[in-house]
């Protein structure tokens, strides 16, 4: 199998977009989580969420119109726009430009999405509704389709190798990132963009989650204490939106061409629960069977994984069955080992989740530090995993696992390690 | 609202805004594919913005047949004055 580097990245986050701009406000504690202005809440138990801030690129911030024309705008539902910026970031930052038709062809795209246009669709039926389907666009389709984040994306760049899209639920951007590495490792391409996109805070996406119970709902006041993951007082996950994107490359392509590496990767697990379509299974056995089945990938032993960039969500039940699965998996290595769960600043960007902490998993292994967990006051569980309460911890990170657990049962673990 | 300096001006403005074009290529003989850089999937919704902003019905037969600025001029004047 070949080996596949990382060699450029991107993210459009909560936090602002820019990989550094982003690293520097979650190191320092920064919330991301802040109340909904965007459509009317009232009637909707939860009332904030992560959403991506206005303002110009040189400010950290999103402005569109710095991005993509208008007229193309229009074109595309929200996910894809997102999945386009974060693109453009990581492409521009690895510094791979296709020049030949063999380039051309070599370079992929997998950029996946848990629920794809939401918004668009809720437009488009409230049309359908009024009677006047005849004034739907002809748009409405491409904009909502999922795997228009990767067809946009190779459009741009002139990509021509394997284009696919992961659709996971909150499991897609690790799904993403790990298929395409295998995609490189198995000889089907040299580079993949891959990751994953979201843009469902809405008022769809919004009261559907609400109906599901599975928001935070006690914080609206304070909404930068909302997601707190691991601790007595969290009542659900909180919504939020962004993309985040990885060019990931075969190890002599990369080094061919003289790029900067940012780490290797250093397997992928996957599981399924076959158990419930919300609820994880008893012990989160399939976590635990994801998490083994990568490190088995990667000839990687728990003593070796210096950080754990978690799946919680801030979910009463999931945090600590996800606590309990690290803990049976690690064994003695658990004491001592460091594992934070970013969503504390961020929120939950769904099918974007796994993508955008790949890019702080691998941010923690070049530094050397991990990133905290935001407002764990009082575990209700205690563990002898350390949970970065608060503030960023420097610690000597040789490789970094990453958990992503999705609706149906579906779980996906990453990991990378630092290049050699 | 009828007379076909108005027309032309709306016209002209819709497909500005729809293709993102700027004024000064959109002539009366301008082919929105061929010179305006629209694929199909454009005309279709220029012809709704046209429905839309004039409040008449383009069939598609007639649709089809719209594929310049003065084609689309031309047909709206017609219906209006029908």
């Amino acid at each position: 199998m070949r080996r596949v580097v990382v060699t450029g990245m991107g993210a459009v986050t909560p936090l602002g977009i820019g990989v550094e701009h982003v690293w520097k406000r979650l190191l320092a504690g920064e919330s991301g989580i802040g109340a909904i202005q965007s459509f009317d809440v009232k009637d909707l138990p939860a009332k904030i969420a992560g959403q991506v801030p206005s303002g110009s690129k040189e400010d950290g911030k999103l402005d569109l119109n710095e991005w993509i024309p208008p007229k193309d705008q229009r074109k595309m539902d929200r996910f894809i726009q997102l999945a386009l910026v974060a693109a453009d970031e990581a492409v521009a930052d690895s510094g791979w430009k296709v020049e030949t038709d063999e380039d051309a062809w070599t370079t992929g795209v997998m950029i996946g999405s848990g629920i794809g246009g939401l918004q668009t669709i809720f437009e488009a039926s409230q049309l359908v509704h009024e009677g006047k389907s005849r004034r739907l666009s002809p748009f409405f389709i491409p904009s909502a389709l999922i795997n228009l984040a990767s067809g946009h994306v190779s459009i741009k760049h002139g990509f021509k190798g394997p284009n696919h899209a992961v659709v996971t639920a909150c499991a897609t951007g690790v799904h993403a990132l790990g298929d395409a590495a295998r995609l490189i490792a198995m000889g089907d391409a040299d580079v993949m963009v891959a990751g994953g996109s979201e843009a469902a805070v809405c008022e769809l996406g919004m009261a559907g989650f609400c109906a599901s119970r599975a928001l935070s709902t006690g914080f609206n006041d304070t909404p930068a204490k909302a997601s707190r993951p691991w601790d007595k007082d969290r009542d659900g996950f909180v919504m939020g939106e962004g993309a985040g994107v990885l060019v990931l490359e075969e190890y002599e392509h990369a080094k061919k061409r003289g790029a900067k590496i940012y780490a290797e990767f250093a397997g992928y697990g996957l599981s399924g629960d076959a158990y419930h379509i919300t609820a994880p299974a008893e012990g989160h056995d399939g976590a635990f069977r994801a998490m083994k089945a990568a490190l088995k990938n990667g000839g990687v032993t728990p003593e070796q994984i210096g950080y754990i960039n978690a799946h919680g969500t801030s979910t009463p039940l999931g945090d600590d069955l996800e606590l309990q699965a690290v803990e049976r998996l690690f064994g003695d290595a658990a004491r001592g080992a460091a594992m934070s769960s970013t969503k504390s600043a961020i929120g939950h960007l769904l099918g974007a989740a796994g993508a955008v902490e790949a890019v702080f998993s691998i941010l923690a292994v070049r530094d050397d530090v991990a990133p905290p967990t935001l407002n764990l006051d009082e575990p209700s569980t205690p563990s002898v995993i350390d949970r970065v309460p608060h503030t960023a911890q420097e610690r000597k990170i040789d490789i970094a696992l990453s958990n992503s657990f999705g609706f149906g049962g579906t779980n996906a673990s990453i990991l990378f390690r630092k290049p050699h | 609202m009828t007379d076909t300096a108005e027309i032309t001006k709306q016209v002209k403005e819709i497909v500005v805004e729809h293709l993102g074009v700027e004024e000064a290529k959109v002539t009366e003989t301008a082919s929105f594919i061929d010179d305006l850089g629209a694929d199909s999937l454009d005309t279709v919704e220029l012809v709704m913005a046209f429905e839309e902003k004039f409040g008449i019905e383009i069939p598609d037969d007639a649709a089809e047949k719209i594929t310049t600025v003065k084609d689309a001029i031309d047909y709206i004047q017609k219906q209006k004055s029908a």
